[in-house]
């Protein structure tokens, strides 16, 4: 046939390395795209709101959290809605992210069971519908702080993309796994809800990091080990810019100082830095182990669909 | 050139679970002692599909047919073995092209579309093209899960053969929707063949097989018993239905005609039930002209000639000897006695034998079974009747298809003018 590209050869067999893997996902860049396009279509499908959802449901959230801890507990951080929202948005993509990669592909079972593609596909289409929507909450928070005339520290700004690609390696490694996991094991959603819920509270949120990490102990190494945490404290170091409650300086300040409680980590930027990095390799570690027990599950999705 | 689609000594194993267990307590409480079966869907087939040809995959239901297609689309992957294609695959496997129920027809051709493979652009370019054949002009703009399954169906042949594969994939799919429709997807499958794009279809229609495929294969129990030409497929695909014959003059189980029009069966085995045994068809040989050479089957107009030795334990002179003819179905096609055709039948007495010989059978491929009688001449008393006991199979090496074999002469010609006054 003239004029007709060189014919893309596929194999088909029991296992695929990781290169081979990671090449073909690679091939099929547009139909991920693609994909997430569909997932944003359908989630708001029939729903009068639409995606004014993606806002609404972190304003509610912020709604109830601000109420609680600042209106009622009385939270020593000034400006809690801003620091709230800094943390917020991170913690919502990885959350939405994960939870709707780990249902990703039992959703998908139509079109799983009828055409093929790499199925990483599915749970890497959900989290960047997540990304969409982190997008646009970021776009309201930007707002915000044009409004509030809020100073960021803006040395620590050129950290936030590396952020934001380190949580997605992150969310992207556990979704991946947690999709196959799923379709043989449907309790993995539930699960997962619970342990979202865990995970959240001991992600400094809503409270302040050195609330916790000021401590010594046990607790703190359990604390430091959660790798969402040094994605949080670079969001919140960038735009929330406080360390304490002492002012307004994005200086550090003496933490021992009269009335004053520390908020953030008195760390240098290398730190922050050091510690991003430490996600990011745990990220893409466990990247590699989920796309490698992908590969050894797929097998079988189509019969257990 | 290099093969469009290889398939390599591939085997695909299925656990069969007696239970399934999706949840942790469930998988807790039976953690390691689920009993499961293992169970080979395909084993060990090995086969080549060379570019630009149009091969089809016989076998019945369960016989791995359409696990061994969705392991070549890629959608279930081989437990042995490795299955190589060259080139663009559009699979159509069952009901459907993969679609989310959602989505709208028209989010659903550009989805189909990025999976196989076709940039928005391009799919932009074919998107009338998929409309206008998949007649749903004016439905595109609505959920698919508001489609009924024809339309299911359109939207996903549409779909594979407007985004211009290199091998297509099919199974089953030409047998739903209605005749109009499936006469345009043949259309479009012959202009695929012209095109030179590789073509491999699952179907137990075996005329479709001789009409449009170069070469066929017979899956039968998840093993490939043949590959070869499309009338050689189509005789053994027949023969693997009738497990246990060896195809030629054996008796059949009894029993295993049933199924066949309730009349012709029950009446059989009224008459058996009133069979004396006065005179009893001892042995019955078939025989045409490839038995010797030991083919199994004939050629459509060969003759055929049956033998039939009987015992008389007394001497009796009214006896009339027939002879029937039905299709694997049970339909009677040929039917004809010794009174029927004015033969003198003398008295018989001890061993005997009759020989019908039939000059020309002008039958297409298919089983055949052959009834035996032995009456009086006015039918009141029956002596021996065995119902479908017997069987010949004809073998089709031409195109033509049903049933029976007419030879035809194509001429052409000016039509004859209307005389003007």
């Amino acid at each position: 046939m003239p004029g007709r590209e060189p014919p893309d050869t596929q194999v088909v067999r029991a296992r695929l390395g990781l290169g081979a893997r990671a090449a073909r996902l690679l091939g099929y860049r547009e139909l991920l795209v693609g994909m997430v396009r569909k997932e944003l279509k359908v989630r708001y499908k029939n729903s009068v709101l639409g995606f004014a959802w993606s806002l609404l449901n972190p304003l509610l959230y912020l709604v109830v959290f601000y109420v609680a801890f600042d209106l009622i507990l009385g939270s020593a951080i000034e400006h809690f809605e801003i620091f709230l929202l800094s943390g917020l948005l991170v913690w919502n993509l990885f959350s939405t992210g994960l939870g709707a990669a780990t249902g990703s592909i039992v959703a998908n079972a139509g079109i799983v069971n009828k055409v093929s593609f790499p199925r990483e596909i599915l749970p890497l289409a959900s989290i960047g519908a997540a990304l969409v929507h982190f997008a646009l909450q970021a776009l309201v928070l930007g707002a915000v702080l044009l409004v509030l005339r809020w100073d960021v520290a803006w040395e620590y700004v050129p950290l936030l993309p590396v952020a934001l690609v380190a949580l997605l390696v992150l969310t992207a490694a556990l979704g991946v796994l947690l999709s196959a996991v799923n379709v043989y094991l449907r309790d993995t959603q539930h699960f997962l809800e619970l342990g979202l819920l865990a995970w959240f509270w001991m992600t400094p949120v809503v409270y302040g990091f050195m609330t916790i990490g000021g401590r010594e102990g046990a607790g703190k190494a359990l604390f430091m080990a959660n790798p969402v945490t040094p994605v949080v404290l670079v969001f919140q170091r960038a735009i929330y810019a406080r360390l304490d409650t002492g002012g307004g300086s994005s200086a550090p300040r003496a933490l021992s100082g009269e009335g004053v409680t520390a908020i953030l980590p008195p760390w240098t930027w290398g730190e922050y830095a050091l510690y991003l990095g430490l996600t990011f390799a745990v990220g893409l570690v466990l990247l590699a182990v989920g796309i490698a027990v992908f590969g050894r599950l797929e097998a079988n999705f189509a019969e257990e669909l | 050139m290099a093969p469009s689609i290889e398939v390599r000594n591939v085997s695909k194993r299925f656990r069969l679970y007696q239970e399934r267990y999706h949840s942790l307590k469930e998988r807790m409480i039976h953690f390691g002692r689920v009993p499961y079966e293992d169970f080979w869907a395909v084993r060990e087939v090995d086969f080549e599909v060379e570019q630009g040809a149009t091969v089809g995959l016989l076998g019945h239901n369960g016989s791995g047919k359409s696990t061994l297609l969705k392991c070549v689309a890629g959608i279930l992957q081989p437990t042995e073995g490795e299955i190589v294609t060259r080139g663009r695959v559009a699979a159509l496997l069952e009901l459907g092209a993969g679609f989310h129920p959602e989505l709208t027809g028209r989010e659903n051709i550009y989805l189909n579309g990025s999976i196989l493979g076709l940039s928005k652009r391009e799919v932009e370019k074919v998107f009338d093209e998929i409309v206008a054949f998949s007649e749903l002009e004016k439905f595109i703009d609505l959920q698919v899960r508001h489609y009924s399954s024809g339309m299911y169906v359109r939207l996903g042949f549409a779909v594979a053969v407007n985004v211009d594969p290199d091998i297509l994939l099919v199974d089953e799919v030409l047998a739903v929707g209605d005749e109009a429709f499936q006469r345009k997807c043949l259309e479009r499958v012959a202009r695929f063949q012209r095109e030179g794009r590789t073509i491999l279809f699952v179907t137990h229609a075996a005329d479709l097989v001789r009409r449009i495929c170069d070469r066929a294969l017979v899956l039968d129990r998840g093993r490939l018993v043949t590959d070869a030409s499309p009338g050689e497929a189509v005789r053994t695909f027949r023969e693997s239905l009738h497990q246990g014959g060896t195809g030629l003059g054996a008796p059949d189980a009894a029993g295993e005609a049933e199924g066949g029009p309730e009349g012709d069966a029950s009446h059989g085995a009224r008459m058996a039930a009133r069979a004396t045994g006065r005179v009893r068809i001892t042995d019955v040989t078939i025989e045409h002209p490839g038995s010797a050479a030991g083919r199994a089957w004939l050629l459509p107009h060969e003759p055929l000639t049956v033998r039939v030795r009987y015992h008389a334990s007394e001497p009796t002179d009214d006896v009339m000897f027939g002879i029937a003819v039905h299709g694997e179905d049970g339909d009677h096609l040929f039917g004809t006695n010794t009174r029927l055709e004015g033969v003198d039948v003398p008295a018989v007495a001890g061993d005997g034998e009759v020989v019908f010989e039939i000059d020309d059978v002008p039958l297409l491929d298919g089983t055949y079974l052959v009834t035996l009688a032995i009456q009086t001449n006015d039918e009141g008393t029956v002596y021996d009747w065995r119902e479908q006991q017997w069987r010949f199979e004809v073998m089709n090496p031409g195109r033509g298809t049903g049933r029976i074999s007419l030879p035809v002469r194509i001429r052409f010609g000016q039509p004859a003018q209307p005389t003007d006054a």
